[in-house]
C-alpha cells in the first residue's frame, strides 16, 4: 500500500509537465511540503517531446536536467507517477484529492539496465513519438525518463511475455501482482496544471489528416527531426520513406477557427518557423519550406526570429488560409488548393510533405476539473473561483509557450505558498 | 494643418461604402469581420469562373470600390452551395450576403444588364408573385426566348424530346399557356408581399 504522509499545509501538483515540475519546484524551494502528480509513467510532459525549443533553438532536455537535479536534491518534494486525480473535496486550506494510482508492475529495485526490454516481444504504440513507431512492452518512457524506472505496458500483464520480463530481471524489480489503488492526498492549497494536447487534427476534414500519410501534425513533425524520434532525425515522409525536401506548413489548423478552437494558440507560428530550419538543416539549398498563414503572430522579441527566417531564401511564405488538400496517388504527393489574399492567385501547390500546425487544447477541459473553477470558452482556467485555493498553471489556463508556462506556474506557486501560510499561521 | 485639410484627410479615411452595406444589404452587417483568410475563395466551387471571389468583394466593400462591387457579376454565380459558410473560420453568412449584394444591386439598377441568373430570378419573382404559384410553361418560354425568336426555337427544338416526355408523363400541361393554376386568395398573396417589402424597406432605409 502507497502512503503519502500529506496535511493541510502540503501544496498538491496536479500535472507533471514543465509548468507542474515548475510550479512544485518553487514551492519546494520555498521550504513548503510538495506532492507532485503526473499521470503517466515519467515527468516532463510534451516539453520532453519537442526537438528543440524557439527562439534558441536549444535542446529542452538541457532545462529538463536541471529540473530533473532540482527534483532529486529536494526532500520536500516527492512524485508520484502513474497517479491521477480523481476527485477533490474540501475548501482552500483543507483539501482532499482522491488519486487513483495505476500499477506500474516495476517496483523501485528497478536499475534501468533493460533486461526486460530484451525479453519482452510484444509491441506496443509509442506515445512518446506520438505513436508514429512502436515499443517493447516493457519500456522506459524516454532516455531521460524521470523516475528512471522501467515500465509493463498493462497489454502483456497475464501473457507469458510479462513472465519473460520478470525471469530476465536479476534486481527482482518486476512484480506482476502490483495493482490499482486509490489513496486521500491532504492538502492546503492545488496547483491545476494539466497542459494540452493537440487538436484532433482529423476533424478538419479538408486537410485530410485521417486520408493522406503525407499529411501530419507539428507534433509529429518535431519527431521526426529529433534524434531519438522514429526516423532517427531523418526528415523522411511516412507515405514512402523518402526524404522530405518540400514542406509545407499550414498555420492556424484548428485554431483561430469557430468551427474548431476559437482561440489563437500562440505558438503554432513560431513553432512552424523554427520547424523551417530543421528542413534546411537537414537538406541545406535544397531544401524548401512554405509557410501558409492568416496572419503570422510572432510576438514581442520574437519578431526578429521571424525576420531572420524571411530573410532564408528557402522558405516561402503565402498569405492564405489553404482551402483543401488533395493526394496525388501515385506520387504520394500532396496537393495544396486555394487563393491567396496578396493578389487573390489561385493556386495548386504540390509539396513532398505537409505539416499542419495544429492548434494547442486544454488536455482537461476546466468544466471537468473536480473542483470550483472559472472556465473560459475555449475550456482554459480564466480564473479561480472567489475564495478558492485552487490555482490554475502553464498550459491548463491558456495556451502558451514553455518561457511563459514557467512564468505562470511560478506565479501560481506564489499564490498557493500564501495560502500554505496562512495554515500554518492559524495553526501555530 | 488647416481644420479644412484635417477634415479632408479624415474624409478619406470614413468609408462610406461598408457602412452604405451594412445598414442596407441583408447581413451586410458581417462583411467587417472578415479576416481575409481566403478560405472562401478556395472552397467555393464555382471559384476559378468568376472576377470576384467573396474574401475579395469583401475587401473591395472596405476599399469603397462601390461602382465596381455592385457591377460585378460574382453575386450573381453563387449557387447557394453554403461550402463557404460551413468553412468560413469567422462563421460569416457568406452566401446571404452574396444574394443580399446582388439583390441591393439590382433595386439600384446597377447589376450587370445581362446576367442570365439576374433574367431569371426576376422571371420568376414576377412569374410566381402574380398569381402564387409558378407557370412553369410560361416560366421556360420565357427563358427560351429570352435571346430573340430564332434562338428560342432553336432551344425549344433542341429540347423537344424532354418536353415531350414530360407532357406524357403529366409533368407538363400545354393549356398553362392559356391560364395557369393559382391561388384561391390572389389577393391576400399581394398584400402580405406589400407589407413585407414595405417591413423590408423600413429596416434597410430603402425607397420602396
Amino acid at each position: 500500500m502507497t502512503e503519502v504522509v500529506a496535511t493541510n499545509q502540503t501544496i498538491l501538483v496536479v500535472g507533471g509537465g514543465i509548468s507542474g515540475v515548475t510550479a512544485a519546484l518553487e514551492a519546494a524551494e520555498c521550504g513548503k511540503d510538495v506532492v507532485l502528480v503526473e499521470k503517466t509513467p515519467a515527468l516532463g510532459g510534451r516539453t520532453t517531446q519537442l526537438y528543440r525549443y524557439f527562439p534558441k533553438l536549444c535542446h529542452p532536455t538541457c532545462g529538463l536536467e536541471i529540473n530533473l537535479r532540482r527534483i532529486k536534491s529536494n526532500p520536500g518534494l516527492r512524485v508520484l507517477t502513474l497517479a491521477e486525480v480523481t476527485a477533490i473535496s474540501g475548501s482552500r486550506g483543507d483539501y482532499t484529492a482522491t488519486v487513483r494510482l495505476s500499477p506500474r508492475y516495476v517496483n523501485e529495485n528497478c536499475t534501468g539496465c533493460g533486461a526486460c526490454t530484451d525479453a519482452v516481444e510484444t509491441l506496443v504504440d509509442n506515445p512518446f513519438n506520438y505513436n508514429l513507431n512502436q515499443m517493447k512492452a516493457a519500456y522506459l518512457p524516454h532516455a531521460m525518463a524521470y523516475p528512471q524506472r522501467y515500465a509493463l505496458h498493462p497489454s502483456i500483464i497475464g501473457t507469458p511475455d510479462a513472465e519473460k520480463a520478470k525471469a530476465a530481471c536479476k534486481y527482482g524489480a518486476i512484480d506482476l501482482d502490483m495493482k490499482e489503488e486509490t489513496i486521500q492526498i491532504k492538502a492546503g492549497a492545488v496547483i491545476w496544471a494539466t497542459g494540452w494536447q493537440p487538436y484532433d487534427a482529423a476533424k478538419i476534414q479538408p486537410y485530410g489528416y485521417d486520408r493522406f500519410a503525407n499529411v501530419i501534425t507539428s507534433v509529429e513533425f518535431e519527431r521526426l527531426a529529433d534524434p531519438h524520434g522514429p526516423t532517427g532525425g531523418k526528415i523522411l515522409r511516412p507515405s514512402d520513406g523518402k526524404e522530405a525536401k518540400d514542406v509545407a506548413f499550414i498555420q492556424c489548423a484548428g485554431s483561430r477557427d469557430e468551427n474548431h478552437l476559437r482561440h489563437c494558440s500562440r505558438i503554432c507560428c513560431m513553432a512552424s518557423l523554427k520547424q523551417t530550419n530543421y528542413v534546411r538543416e537537414a537538406f541545406g539549398e535544397a531544401a524548401k519550406s512554405t509557410i501558409y498563414y492568416i496572419d503570422i503572430r510572432a510576438i514581442d522579441r520574437f519578431e526578429d526570429f521571424y525576420a531572420k527566417v524571411r530573410a532564408d531564401a528557402t522558405v516561402r511564405f503565402v498569405k492564405s488560409k489553404v482551402a483543401k488538400a488533395t493526394e496525388d496517388q501515385k506520387s504520394g504527393d500532396i496537393i495544396l488548393h486555394g487563393v491567396d489574399t496578396e493578389g487573390y492567385h489561385r493556386y495548386e501547390n504540390r509539396h513532398d510533405l505537409v505539416v499542419l500546425a495544429v492548434g494547442m487544447q486544454p488536455s482537461v477541459n476546466a468544466a471537468d476539473i473536480p473542483a470550483e473553477i472559472i472556465s473560459d470558452s475555449s475550456g482554459f482556467i480564466e480564473s479561480s473561483a472567489a475564495g478558492s485555493g485552487l490555482f490554475g498553471a502553464g498550459c491548463a489556463t491558456n495556451a502558451l509557450d514553455v518561457n511563459r508556462s514557467v512564468q505562470s506556474a511560478t506565479a501560481s506557486a506564489l499564490r498557493a505558498i500564501q495560502v500554505v501560510n496562512k495554515v500554518a499561521r492559524a495553526e501555530a | 494643418m488647416s481644420e479644412a485639410l484635417n477634415q479632408q484627410a479624415l474624409a478619406s479615411y470614413r468609408n462610406n461604402f461598408l457602412r452604405e452595406v451594412e445598414e442596407k444589404v441583408e447581413e451586410g452587417e458581417w462583411v467587417k469581420m472578415c479576416m481575409q483568410c481566403g478560405v472562401c475563395a478556395g472552397s467555393c466551387p464555382f471559384g476559378p469562373h468568376w472576377e470576384h471571389s467573396p474574401q475579395k468583394i469583401f475587401m473591395m466593400i472596405r476599399a469603397g470600390k462601390r461602382e465596381e462591387v455592385l457591377q460585378s457579376d460574382s453575386m450573381w454565380m453563387c449557387t447557394s452551395c453554403y461550402n463557404c459558410v460551413v468553412r468560413c473560420p469567422r462563421q460569416l453568412p457568406i452566401t446571404q450576403i452574396m444574394h443580399g449584394l446582388a439583390s441591393y444591386a439590382h433595386r439600384l439598377g446597377l447589376a450587370p444588364k445581362e446576367q442570365p441568373t439576374r433574367h431569371f430570378s426576376a422571371l420568376f419573382w414576377n412569374n410566381c408573385t402574380q398569381t402564387g404559384r409558378v407557370n412553369e410553361l410560361k416560366l421556360t418560354l420565357g427563358l427560351y426566348f429570352k435571346d430573340g425568336l430564332v434562338s428560342g426555337i432553336k432551344k425549344a427544338w433542341a429540347l423537344r424530346n424532354i418536353g415531350l416526355s414530360m407532357l406524357l408523363a403529366k409533368r407538363l400541361n400545354p393549356f398553362e399557356i392559356l391560364k395557369g393554376h393559382e391561388c384561391q386568395d390572389k389577393a391576400g398573396i399581394q398584400r402580405m408581399l406589400k407589407k413585407a417589402h414595405e417591413i423590408e424597406a423600413r429596416h434597410r432605409g430603402l425607397n420602396g
